[in-house]
């Protein structure tokens, strides 16, 4: 074996996100500037941090139609990894976008946060494509770590600080389990790789206990309960435009993992853990909206509503067939559109004052309409597609989920998750009802002028959501014919 | 030859330990090293099954978790320092600004 027998082009967008990353480190280390031209120098890496993610995003966009398998069966590029990749893409340049202005504010560290966040963007990539436990593992760890960094990054502020050592107990918690589920299974089986593993699983208690391991560790990650304690101080005690970003790649960096693992590396037929699935999927659902409910912060809100969201993207790995696939890949990218939206509408009512729990709480947005109409318009269409509501693109993700998980025989979950689209109805509503219909006090705050770069965000997120929403039929049958080329 | 059994039975006791370690420990540092805990004894599960398989998959894992464990231990302690900044304390009793 030698380095050029390798197809280093399956990796090409990858190997991008990678070099964009040590370059916009190396300019720590490279001369020194003053404060005022600390700024200059962090809106530069920010323009450079989106030329890697644009060029990134190209080069998936040209493989779009070639699956590819190599280092020896380590990786494999396909449509599902390439789906994947333009959703964290996407989020990456949106949290770009929203750090823009924001991290001005408590840092000037800023080569080292870019430099994390592509870091991050890259473990996630690389997890979306791993078809072997030793890759899994790194690059989970790869994501893990950057991001445990990025949410105590306004480390003057003990919320973040704090948040920041929930989610690294918890996550390095979680870790240990997944290492270990892997250990079993490579005691099982003797290799590492999945396809291996399906074969040569014994069926018996290794095999049980190494994948029941793996599964509690991927829903660590992706906060399904009962393993959710971490999400809602991490993702409230995060700067906004973390949250934002990991909120959404997380999650789907590890739906899309937990699939490959489960439709690659097991040989039991798929019903065996679709149960389990279609309990976590229950489970999270109903406790992150119920849990919503009676939140003050929209940023917590946003939180739990976002464990919420996991649930439903969970019934498409439930019902796992091509169009459960389809459905959870067009959810991905809604999600992606409307729930960094939130995040960035709510960045502009967080209060200024570092030293109390800085936060957007629901009394910063009261009145808002009146004051900062257009602000207050686009947060309201963010809580609608969030709670699902047509013509908008999270209306039609939860229809093809639901739509899928009927077809597949899971009519019940289908029909909690209609429930649980209610309730949760409720508290996105209060939001809006907040803003549009009480009067304006002295509490309503907004940071002004908001910033060029939130707006470029906010209008790109909801530009996404009416979008997906209106070419919903389109964007869902061409997903469709690249997931249907995907073995089955 | 000590069997492999041995090994596994040692290594999922330790790994038990390590987790109700990271259940009742209060102290952050001393939850942390107990996470440690728990990653070295799937160290110890690798190392055995790759002597029983005749394969070096488990050694090579086992080396890559012990580097990602020393990345931990890295990002960790710079954490806990950045709290104890703030309250003087490692105790995750006290480190309780966001709940509910």
């Amino acid at each position: 074996m030698n380095l050029s027998s390798l197809n280093w082009n399956s990796l090409l967008p990858e190997l991008v996100i990678v070099a964009t990353s040590l370059i916009v480190l190396i300019t720590a280390v490279v001369g020194k500037v003053s404060r005022v031209d600390r700024i200059a120098r962090g809106h530069a890496l920010a323009v450079v941090t989106l030329i890697g993610l644009l060029i990134a995003a190209g080069l998936t966009i040209m493989q779009l139609s070639q699956p590819a398998s190599d280092f020896m069966g380590m990786v494999q590029s396909d449509a599902l990894s390439h789906y994947l990749n333009l959703v964290i893409l996407l989020a990456a340049a949106l949290a770009v976008l929203l750090a823009w202005d924001y991290l001005g504010r408590f840092t000037y560290s800023f080569s080292e946060f870019y430099s994390l966040l592509l870091l991050a963007v890259a473990g996630m990539m690389f997890l979306g494509k791993s078809t072997e436990l030793i890759t899994l593992f790194v690059s989970l760890e790869i994501l893990s770590i950057s991001l445990y960094i990025l949410t105590g990054f306004n480390r003057h502020q003990l919320a973040s600080a704090e948040a920041s050592l929930k989610y690294f107990l918890l996550g390095a918690f979680a870790s240990g389990f997944i290492v270990y589920g892997a250990a079993l299974l490579y005691g099982d089986t003797g290799s590492t790789w999945f396809s291996d593993i399906a074969a040569n699983a014994s069926g018996g208690f290794l095999t049980l206990a190494g994948f029941a391991l793996l599964l509690v560790g991927f829903a660590f990650k992706i906060a399904a309960v009962p393993f959710h304690m971490w999400t809602p101080d991490a993702y409230q005690g995060a700067p906004t435009p973390v949250t934002a970003f990991m909120s959404v790649g997380t999650k789907a960096a590890a739906l899309v993992a937990l699939f490959r693992v489960l439709q690659s590396a097991v040989s039991a037929p798929y019903e065996t853990w679709a149960w389990a699935l279609a309990i976590l999927s229950l489970l999270t659902m109903t406790v992150g909206n119920v849990a919503a409910l009676r939140q003050t912060s929209i940023k917590r809100l946003l939180a739990y509503s976002s464990i919420a969201q996991a649930g439903y993207m969970l019934i498409g790995l439930v019902a796992g067939t091509v169009l459960g696939l389809q459905a959870m890949l067009f959810y991905l990218f809604a999600y992606a559109f409307m729930n960094i939206g939130a995040f960035a509408c709510a960045s502009l009512l967080e209060s200024d004052d570092w030293s109390e729990l800085q936060d957007a709480s629901m009394a910063n947005a009261r009145g808002l309409f009146s004051r900062q109409p257009l602000l207050a318009t686009a947060l309201a269409i963010f809580m609608f597609s969030l709670a699902g509501i047509p013509p908008l693109a999270g209306f039609f993700g939860k229809l093809y989920l639901f739509d899928a998980a009927i077809d597949a025989g899971w009519l019940w979950l289908a029909l909690v998750a209609v429930i649980n689209s209610v309730i949760s109805a409720y508290y996105y509503m209060r939001v809006v009802v907040v803003m549009f219909m009480e009067a304006p006090d002295e509490s309503t705050r907004v940071r002004l002028p908001i910033p060029d770069s939130a707006i470029l965000a906010i209008v790109i997120a909801v530009l996404g959501a009416l979008l997906l929403g209106i070419l919903a039929g389109p964007s869902f049958a061409s997903l469709g014919q690249a997931v249907v080329a995907w073995r089955f | 030859m000590v069997p492999i059994t041995y090994y596994l039975i040692l290594s999922a006791v330790i790994f038990t330990i390590g987790a109700v370690g990271v259940l009742v420990r209060r102290n952050a540092i001393m939850i942390f090293m107990c996470i440690e805990l728990m990653l070295n004894s799937v160290n110890l599960t690798l190392v055995a099954f790759a002597n029983q398989w005749g394969n070096l998959n488990g050694q090579i894992f086992a080396f890559i978790i012990m580097a990602v464990a020393a990345v931990e231990v890295a990002v960790g302690l710079a954490i806990v320092m950045a709290i104890v900044r703030h309250k003087d304390t490692t105790n995750v009793d006290e480190i309780h600004l966001l709940k509910w």
